[in-house]
């Protein structure tokens, strides 16, 4: 390429070229656009409850009704053993991680599709809008954490230090939703059928990780070690361990970081790869 | 040596059109194309056949250099690649081929309001608004009251957005842009929103910032507003620059463009590509009473204009408008096909088929000077078929027309012949 004219102040330059091939992440950038990140993320909490006469509220209504029909259905009815802890917290401790979890990838993934009008009008790092997504969730979450600690009070349970390896946790399941919500939003912006399939997938999920069962239910060896793939198992056996005992999370949780470190990585470059084509085909 | 803002060379950007078989589009297809195409995914379909048909070149090697504090506008046609390349100098879309440099922070205002959400307040929207356009929240709140006083929705200022008229919404959506302060501003087409006083007051904003020494590109189809910002213009078509001038000389070529033959425009195949809608127009002409196809009318005698059109299937409460404008980009009057309720009811539905739609403008009504002819069809809000600004332009002649008597220029596009009475009071 021809050098550009000399210039004498030192004012950024931006080149235009066509991209090709796999790009790195311009964490710079990224942290540049903080304050745009910051409003997004605070766009979505302000708008979600909007009109709604409970508001806020829906945040802690949503976990403690699911945890009541848990209840109901899989502590009452099929007597699923819970590691000795009371079914309801039993359920609890799990389902708010999941809560998380789940708000955050469904509404990443849709998150590219839904601001369509930003893309194709303004440039900032694409990478913005799933990752003000995730972070909006953690606000539901913090607000229905209040319950849970209410709910422990009632069940004379106090937690030990161990609660202090929760925000890493917390960390965990939001990377999990960032990861996979980076795959599936940038594959939503051309295939529209992923955002059909996110409630299935949501759904599967939720089975497939030890929220209404015990982990001890998935035979030890080669079961549990496939079992600790889904990273979420982690997440939630960590989380019942910090707040209310019981097994302390084992080769299952180092599987599972592994295995979100492997999305997390491979969903970032796949992103970066396809943001350029976002304006083009959404 | 003034220094660089903009340099590009050879910007080049394609875009596919229609069904190309070469990437799938939904899953489905994807699954069909079996699992060699699943390669697509991490390839973006770069090895298909890029001079197949179903790929168009909306910017075909441009190039050219902006000055700092130039103030640079850009014409064409709709599809001539205005926003295509817009788009490409603020990198929302990647360019295809070539090579561009910017020196400084670019904002671009490539539509009014990006980002606003209904369910907030007009407080809300000014922070969120102006952090997509890239202020900082300092910025943003040093400027909070002057982008408030411009807006003129004062005390609306806690109220949803949503609870708008569309004139508060735009006002307040063009004062945040409008305050916007990057080193080089992209505009495309902001200032044909709002009523007639506040886009002088954005026209007048807009002569602030080109003022202040700022680099500006400047699209827009008010070619008033391009010879009142601008000195020097870009005239771009079919993704080309044909020219490049001062302002009133491109302006001039741009007006005087595309005329296949005086007094008719032709549309060819070529021009309507991609287009699978079921109109297609074939010809306008401006005729004079005696049936020839002219460049210039009498204003004293009439004039018709027809639009030649084929319907490829019937279309339910279909319109033809025409528009005339000044070359100063005022409208003079707009007119349809079915204004006249009589033949509004006779075409509730059009058949497939050949029609010409026929206007007969009646003497006496325009003033001398060169005007243009805009065509669009359309269904009255439902579909926009078809829409061409600037068709055709052609010359009204005053010879016989009302007060020829003294030879000077009346002010106006119309000069009618109006009934006058004079009486002479009695004392």
């Amino acid at each position: 390429m021809d050098k550009p004219q000399t210039q004498t102040n030192n004012t950024p330059v931006i080149y235009l070229r066509p991209s090709k091939g796999w790009l790195s992440i311009d964490f710079k950038e990224l942290w540049r656009y903080r304050e745009l990140i910051f409003f997004l993320t605070w766009r979505d909490i302000k708008v979600r409850y909007k009109q709604a006469v409970l508001g806020i509220a829906w945040a802690i209504l949503q976990p403690l009704l699911t945890m009541l029909i848990f209840t109901v259905i899989f502590g009452i009815l099929l007597k699923t053993p819970s590691q000795n802890i009371p079914y309801p917290l039993f359920s609890l401790t799990a389902l708010l991680p999941w809560t998380l979890f789940a708000t955050a990838l469904q509404r990443s993934s849709v998150s590219l599709v839904g601001n369509a009008n930003l893309i194709t009008k303004i440039y900032f790092p694409r990478l913005a809008i799933p990752l003000s997504s995730v972070i909006a969730a953690l606000v539901d979450f913090l607000v229905s954490f209040v319950v849970l600690l209410g709910v422990m009070i009632y069940y004379h349970y106090w937690p030990g230090w161990n609660i202090f390896w929760l925000p890493l946790l917390v960390l965990l399941a939001l990377l999990t939703a960032l990861s996979v919500g980076l795959w599936l939003s940038a594959l939503n912006v051309q295939y529209r059928d992923i955002q059909h399939m996110v409630p299935f997938i949501i759904q599967v999920w939720l089975y497939a990780s030890p929220i209404v069962y015990p982990i001890e239910t998935i035979p030890e060896g080669i079961w549990r070690w496939l079992y600790g793939l889904n990273p979420m198992v982690g997440v939630i056996q960590g989380f019942r361990w910090a707040l209310v005992g019981g097994d302390p999370p084992d080769a299952t949780m180092l599987i599972s970081v592994g295995m979100v470190l492997v999305l997390l990585v491979s969903g970032l470059f796949y992103f970066r790869r396809m943001e350029k084509t976002f304006a083009d085909i959404v | 040596m003034s220094k660089l803002a903009i340099r590009v060379e050879n910007l080049s950007k394609q875009y596919r059109i229609g069904l190309a078989q070469d990437r799938p589009d939904t899953l489905r297809d994807l699954l069909t194309f079996g699992v060699r195409r699943v390669r697509n995914l991490f390839t973006r379909g770069n090895q298909g056949n890029s001079n197949s048909p179903s790929h168009i070149w909306a910017l075909k090697d441009v190039s050219f250099e902006v000055r700092r504090g130039q103030v640079l506008g850009i014409v064409g046609r709709n599809g001539a690649g205005k926003s295509t390349l817009l788009k490409i100098l603020s990198r929302v879309t990647d360019p295809t081929g070539g090579f561009g440099e910017i020196h400084g922070r670019v904002g671009s205002l490539l539509e009014v309001g990006t980002g606003f959400h209904p369910e907030l307040s007009g407080r809300e929207n000014i922070y969120l608004n102006g952090a997509i356009l890239g202020m900082r929240r300092d910025e943003i709140e040093r400027k909070y009251d002057e982008i408030v006083d411009f807006s003129e929705v004062g005390k609306f200022i806690d109220t949803p957005v949503k609870r708008y008229s569309s004139g508060m919404y735009l006002r307040l959506a063009f004062a945040v842009a409008a305050h916007l302060e990057p080193e080089i501003l992209v505009v495309d087409e902001v200032l044909a929103v709002g009523d007639a006083e506040f886009q002088r007051k954005c026209l007048g904003k807009m002569n602030d910032v080109a003022q202040e020494g700022r680099t500006v590109l400047f699209v827009s189809h008010n070619m008033s507003a391009i010879l009142r910002l601008t000195q020097e213009t870009i005239v771009l078509d079919e993704g080309q620059i044909v020219l490049r001038a001062p302002t009133p000389e491109a302006v001039d070529h741009y007006l005087n463009m595309g005329l296949t033959k005086q007094g008719e425009r032709i549309w060819t195949e070529a021009e309507l590509k991609g287009d699978v809608m079921p109109f297609q127009p074939i010809a306008l002409r401006v005729c004079n009473p005696r049936g020839r196809v002219v460049d210039t009318v009498n204003a004293s005698e009439g004039f018709s204009i027809e639009l030649e059109y084929n319907l490829s299937d019937a279309i339910s409460g279909l319109r033809v408008g025409l528009y005339i404008m000044t070359t100063r980009g005022e409208y003079v009057f707009t007119t349809f096909d079915t204004d006249n309720t009589v033949l509004f009811e006779s075409y509730p539905a059009r058949p497939a088929g050949r029609y010409i739609s026929q206007c007969q403008v009646p003497p006496n009504l325009m003033n001398e000077g060169r005007f243009i002819l805009g065509v669009n069809a359309s269904v009255y809000r439902i579909k926009r078929f078809f829409q061409d600004d600037k068709a055709l332009t052609f010359t009204v002649d005053a010879t016989g027309a009302p007060g020829m008597h003294w030879p000077e220029k009346r002010l106006g596009p119309v000069r009618p012949k109006l009934d006058w009475k004079i009486e002479a009071m009695e004392k």
